[in-house]
């Protein structure tokens, strides 16, 4: 169907339930990262710095390998503690918390970024810590990060082509199905990489669109 | 827990790691010195009142910030391959890591340009300097400096980039070198977890030399 | 010698040099005054090629500054500029600032250069200064840096674009007295300045300008005791 090739409408189908398990991992994980991001980044914002420190050492780590071998060893997890946790479920958690310890320091900036005299305002008007930071700091520091964290999710689901390593037909992993048949590496290649770009490109420039108006006001 | 470690093994083949790791340590630097010069010449391109240079310019750095690295390392390796352009998985991975580097950095790079006054280029060009001088004296030593942390950003990421030849069947990495160990052991975990401190080891080395550096190097 | 014929120039629908002709000699001083938006810095930038002319023509020395084939870089060399902003290049110390023009530009040997900078920067009172960066010097300081810096290209002349309109005014006098300087040792300089005792002082004559034109050009004397033109009259009894 295209160009004279063997790639026939079910071969694209296939892609797009590639890309539709690349969306699900990526959401999922970007999902936790960002709960555990979120309460992460708090601590180290406002904790004692025994506690901040050590926190974000162990988060570093995550940053300071890569994540190929991450996954490889939570999935070998699954053999020494005869987990039989199913690759979605390692991948998720994995990319998860990947995730956060990006998104952790993303929180911290965003907090720190908040003035302390509006806080110091808001708790001068009888607020309570937690109150405080829901209404105030959170919405405020949202503001300032949003931008960046559209980059970061974009960047997990970049890094999902990744879980193929561990037997999940995700995106890029369906690509090479077809061309193990269909034999035409480069075409098929072309029009993953158009899909991952499709995915992306408009996310991107929304994220940039959002930080330029955000920064002049 | 029924799992019983087993060290000795991985200990007995350190040698042969870090061996991969120097290999791990020459593709970042290949990848990040050639990336970072066409980064540049992107950015000017990007700038470049010549429609067709920015356009083409444009679509590298887009497509290298919105597909996902593994991609572009297997278009490379598949998508040559079948053009007849036979190719090892170690120079697709160079190429790989480079093409992404300079989109990436290209994008820096166009805010670094920026972020230097129109004013230092007009104070350069009333002494009678060039455009090439102007921008080799002038701009990129500012630029670099603005730049600094996002390069160093970018070193880290071009190491554990680099872990992805083993997709490709590349054997002679650090990655490359533990899951050859791993096939024939099965002993995943520990090889994975040594491999995994390497790896940890080289970021922060490569961290620390670039604070190092910058403190050298910016002290005005 | 600098000669200016009937220049005009635009910034989009503003019309700011409208016919701007005047010549200056060799080892003249020459003080452009006028309101701001009158169009004298450009035409301090139209003289050293900085900005583009529409019609009209520039000439130093007999070369024409806007002609296709002048070899613009080569022309630079002569004509010294020193703007407002010192734009001091803060990556480079005192005296690399002023070094890197002579070893880029004339290819002077890093030796000889180091020679010239220095001697350059002790004429201007920063001997002391040499390994300083930028950003450790004040206001009146830079700027004197960037003096020496177009000095330092031994310029037949000096063009000097408000120089002591971004400083604080306890730091004025220190420049002032460094233009005072060269005057004395008969360096032919154009100068746009505000400070209008200078102009008087140090001025072998003095131009006028009003929307993009020399409304009167004539000795100090002339202009500031008596001015014939009312834009004239009017200007120099708001400026002091």
């Amino acid at each position: 169907m295209f160009f004279d090739s063997s790639l026939s409408w079910n071969d694209i189908l296939f892609l797009l339930d590639g890309a539709i398990v690349t969306i699900a991992i990526t959401l999922a994980s970007v999902a936790l990262g960002t709960i555990l991001g979120v309460l992460f980044g708090l601590v180290r914002a406002g904790a004692l710095w025994w506690i901040s420190w050590p926190l974000g050492g162990a988060l570093d780590i995550f940053r300071s390998v890569p994540l190929l071998i991450q996954l490889v060893l939570f999935n070998s997890f699954n053999s020494m503690f005869r987990l039989h946790w199913s690759p979605y479920v390692i991948a998720c958690i994995c990319l998860g918390i990947y995730t956060a310890a990006f998104c952790t320091e993303l929180v911290r900036s965003g907090v720190l970024a908040v003035p302390p005299a509006t806080r110091r305002a808001a708790r001068s008007l009888g607020m309570s810590w937690w109150q405080e930071v829901v209404s105030i700091t959170l919405p405020m520091a949202t503001r300032i990060v949003f931008p960046s964290w559209i980059g970061l999710s974009l960047g997990v689901m970049k890094d999902t082509s990744l879980v193929l390593w561990i037997g999940i037909i995700e995106l890029l992993r369906s690509s090479q199905i077809i061309t193990s048949r269909v034999q035409e590496p480069l075409l098929i290649l072309t029009i993953t990489g158009l899909i991952y770009f499709l995915m992306s490109f408009p996310i991107a420039r929304l994220g940039a669109h959002l930080e330029r108006r955000w920064q002049i006001q | 827990m029924s799992y019983t470690f087993q060290w000795r093994p991985v200990l007995r083949s350190l040698p042969e790691m870090l061996w991969g790791a120097s290999v791990t340590l020459e593709i970042a630097i290949m990848a990040m010195s050639v990336g970072t010069a066409l980064a540049i010449l992107l950015a000017l391109a990007k700038r470049s009142n010549l429609k067709i240079l920015s356009r083409l310019a444009g679509i590298w750095i887009e497509v290298a910030r919105n597909t996902p690295a593994l991609f572009q390392i297997y278009w490379i390796y598949f998508g040559l391959g079948s053009l007849g352009i036979g190719i090892e998985p170690y120079s697709a991975l160079v190429f790989g890591i480079t093409f992404n580097n300079a989109g990436y950095l290209a994008e820096t790079f166009r805010g670094g340009f920026s972020a230097v006054p129109e004013a230092q280029i007009r104070a350069a060009r009333s002494l009678g300097m060039g455009a090439v001088p102007t921008l080799w004296h002038i701009v990129l030593p500012q630029m670099l400096r603005v730049t600094f942390p996002a390069l160093t950003n970018q070193m880290v990421w071009s190491i554990l980039m680099t872990s992805l030849g083993a997709v490709v069947g590349l054997t002679s990495d650090l990655t490359g070198v533990t899951q050859q160990l791993n096939v024939v052991t099965y002993r995943t975990f520990e090889y994975f977890f040594v491999s995994a401190c390497l790896y940890y080891v080289m970021s922060k080395i490569c961290t620390i030399f670039a604070r190092l550096l910058a403190w050298r190097l910016f002290r005005y | 010698m600098i000669q200016i014929e009937d220049v005009h120039k635009h910034f989009g629908p503003l019309h700011v040099l409208k016919g701007v002709s005047l010549s200056v000699e060799k080892g003249e001083v020459l003080s452009m005054i006028g309101g701001s938006g009158s169009g004298k810095s450009t035409m301090l930038m139209c003289i050293n090629g900085l900005e583009a002319i529409e019609k009209g023509r520039i000439s130093v020395d007999g070369v024409e500054v806007h002609a296709k084939s002048t070899d613009i870089n080569r022309l630079r060399r002569k004509i010294g500029i020193v703007f407002q902003q010192w734009n001091a290049f803060p990556h480079l110390t005192v005296l690399e600032n002023v070094m890197l023009a002579p070893r880029k530009v004339l290819r002077k040997s890093r030796h000889e250069a180091e020679e010239i900078a220095i001697e350059q920067l002790r004429h201007v009172g920063l001997g002391e200064k040499l390994k300083s960066f930028p950003s450790r010097l004040s206001g009146g300081q830079q700027q004197r840096m960037a003096i020496a810096r177009a000095l330092a290209m031994s310029p037949d002349y000096m063009l000097f674009d408000e120089v002591t309109s971004a400083l604080d005014p306890q730091l004025v006098g220190e420049v002032l007295d460094t233009l005072r300087m060269l005057s004395h040792e008969g360096m032919t300089m154009i100068v746009v300045t505000h400070e209008m005792r200078f102009a008087r002082e140090v001025s072998d004559r003095v131009a006028f300008f009003c929307k993009g034109q020399i409304h009167e050009l004539g000795t100090p004397d002339q202009i500031f005791e008596s001015p014939e033109r009312p834009e004239t009259i009017d200007f120099l009894r708001s400026a002091i």
